[in-house]
């Protein structure tokens, strides 16, 4: 039964002694534990394959073929900027990263939703107001802009799981948690030399 | 003096104009009003209302069985979530108390399940009053959740799946923001409920007075407004998820000592 709900959506079976999802049976307890509330509808407890096998309780194996397999269909899904143009204006980037708003019911939904990247990352280095789930981006800039460099960046940002399944940092396009021109903006707050990310402590 | 000072820590707090660790501001609040957690007048408040006689049946909830025998409030919220017989379920105080109001005093599920958490500016609910009554009568006992029926160890399971359940468009679980040690979000520290001391620490503050508010709030509370900055939709009040996630926390705080209420930020 539980076996079954895996192998369905990443179409392989697992080995004995993996973790197996309990979506199924969790899937009915949540129904009946929650309440659709403005824009968090109930629609938003099911899981997609990736949220599925990221589930695993911390420690518990999961089989590499089935990691590496998802890996693949979502950096085979990215969206890349349809006119080649990867970088935007870094002030309003400042502005997406620093915004820890949107999706929540307590949300207004005509509003645009932010990064939340300040939530998780430090980044210019006169902001004390910085979480550390994710790794410090001061000076991030200074790797440069060349093509790979803008596609790794933009890809990340997009879908995480491309490169690195069950990160813990949210899908901001492959989501649409940000749209197409405020990725460039935040790109342009991570990568232009002028932007505060990359200037030395005030 | 005094007076003023907390307001203008509330103010400070509440616009969170932090630009300021928050933590320097609410050791600075600590510093000056110590002991004095507001949090005893809600107390006082919730012991009168246990005492009260209410409903179509009049009755008050001194009859009310916690898990230690009819009227018996010392010392039980420290073995919550549990199992009872007569409602066949594992229950939180929440839920054990709705259950009493129900069916001891004759009230109407709907009505006292309506708005169970107070919204900001509004005075605090019962349900709030009494379940911090109810968690200081346990104040300075070690934390010791029932685990020997099978429900209730089927709960902690349960409870350990849901808190690493990732769903909704930023792809969030309890243990994005809770599995590991020393980390924060901006500049509020996270506990690692997984572990002993994170979980300890949580579940044994908990109901807590919050400063940014003005209000007590529940551990019911508190995971609603995990859950809303988890993108999800509401949780309610007693559901199986709710004592579920509550199972798990106190199981992996038990041993640790019961300090609610507890003073928040
Ligand atoms: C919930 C926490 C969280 C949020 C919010 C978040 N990130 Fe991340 N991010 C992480 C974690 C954890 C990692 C490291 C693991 C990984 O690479 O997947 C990371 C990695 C990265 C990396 C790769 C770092 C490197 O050295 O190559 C970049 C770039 C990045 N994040 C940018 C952003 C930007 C820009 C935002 C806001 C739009 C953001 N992140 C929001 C958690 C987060
Ligand atoms: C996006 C990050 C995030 C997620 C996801 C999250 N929390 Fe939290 N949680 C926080 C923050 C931030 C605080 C501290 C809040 C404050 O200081 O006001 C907190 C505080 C708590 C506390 C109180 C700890 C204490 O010592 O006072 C508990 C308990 C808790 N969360 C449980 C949960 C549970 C259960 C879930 C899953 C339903 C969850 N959280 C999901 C960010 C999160």
């Amino acid at each position: 039964m539980r076996l079954a709900g895996v192998a369905r959506i990443v179409g392989l079976s697992l080995v004995a002694g993996s973790w197996t999802s309990a979506a199924e049976d969790i899937a009915a307890v949540l129904e009946s534990s929650f309440m659709a509330k403005n824009q968090a509808t109930m629609a938003r407890l099911q899981q997609d394959a990736v949220q599925e096998v990221c589930s695993a309780p911390r420690g518990t194996p999961v089989e590499e073929t089935v990691l590496s397999e998802l890996r693949q269909q979502r950096l085979d899904a990215v969206v890349l900027p349809a006119d080649g143009v990867f970088l935007g204006d870094w002030q309003r980037g400042a502005e997406v990263a620093g915004n820890g708003r949107g999706l929540q019911s307590s949300d207004d939904p005509t509003k645009p939703n932010g990064g939340n990247c300040y939530a998780c990352h430090q980044l210019a280095p006169d902001e004390v107001a910085y979480g550390n789930l994710g790794p410090s981006l001061t000076g991030y800039g200074a790797r440069g802009q060349s093509e790979p460099m803008l596609r790794y960046t933009w890809t990340k940002l997009w879908d995480t799981h491309a490169y690195n399944l069950c990160s813990h940092m949210p899908r901001f396009g492959a989501q649409g948690i940000l749209s197409e021109q405020q990725l460039r903006d935040v790109m342009a707050y991570l990568l232009d030399p002028a932007s505060p990310v990359n200037q030395t402590k005030q | 003096m005094k007076t003023v000072f907390f307001w203008s820590v509330c103010l400070a707090l509440s616009l969170g104009a932090a630009r300021v660790p928050a933590d320097g501001v609410f050791d600075q609040y600590r510093d000056l009003m110590g002991d004095d957690n507001p949090a005893v007048f809600v107390i006082d408040e919730g012991e009168e209302l246990w005492f009260t006689a209410q409903g179509p049946k009049s009755a008050t909830l001194e009859a009310c069985d916690l898990g230690l025998g009819s009227g018996v409030t010392a010392g039980a919220y420290v073995r919550f979530p549990r199992y009872f017989a007569d409602t066949n379920e594992v229950m939180d105080v929440e839920a054990r108390l709705v259950h009493c109001m129900t069916t001891i005093q004759g009230r109407d599920l709907e009505s006292v399940t309506a708005k169970p958490y107070s919204l900001r500016g509004d005075l605090g609910t019962e349900i709030e009053a009494l379940v911090t009554w109810l968690a200081a009568e346990s104040e300075g006992e070690t934390i010791a959740p029932e685990q020997t029926h099978a429900a209730e160890r089927e709960m902690y399971v349960l409870g350990e799946e849901i808190f690493f359940y990732r769903a909704g468009p930023h792809d969030f679980s309890c243990a994005t923001c809770h599995e590991q040690s020393e980390m924060r979000i901006r500049l509020q520290s996270l506990p690692d409920l997984t572990s002993h001391a994170g979980a300890a620490n949580a579940w044994g503050s908990w109901p807590a007075y919050r400063i940014s508010q003005g209000l007590v709030r529940t551990m019911g509370w508190r995971m609603r407004d995990c859950f809303r900055q988890q993108r999800w939709p509401e949780l309610q009040m007693g559901s199986t998820t709710s004592i579920a996630l509550q199972t798990y926390m106190a199981v992996n705080a038990a041993g640790g000592v019961m300090s609610a209420p507890g003073l928040k930020r």
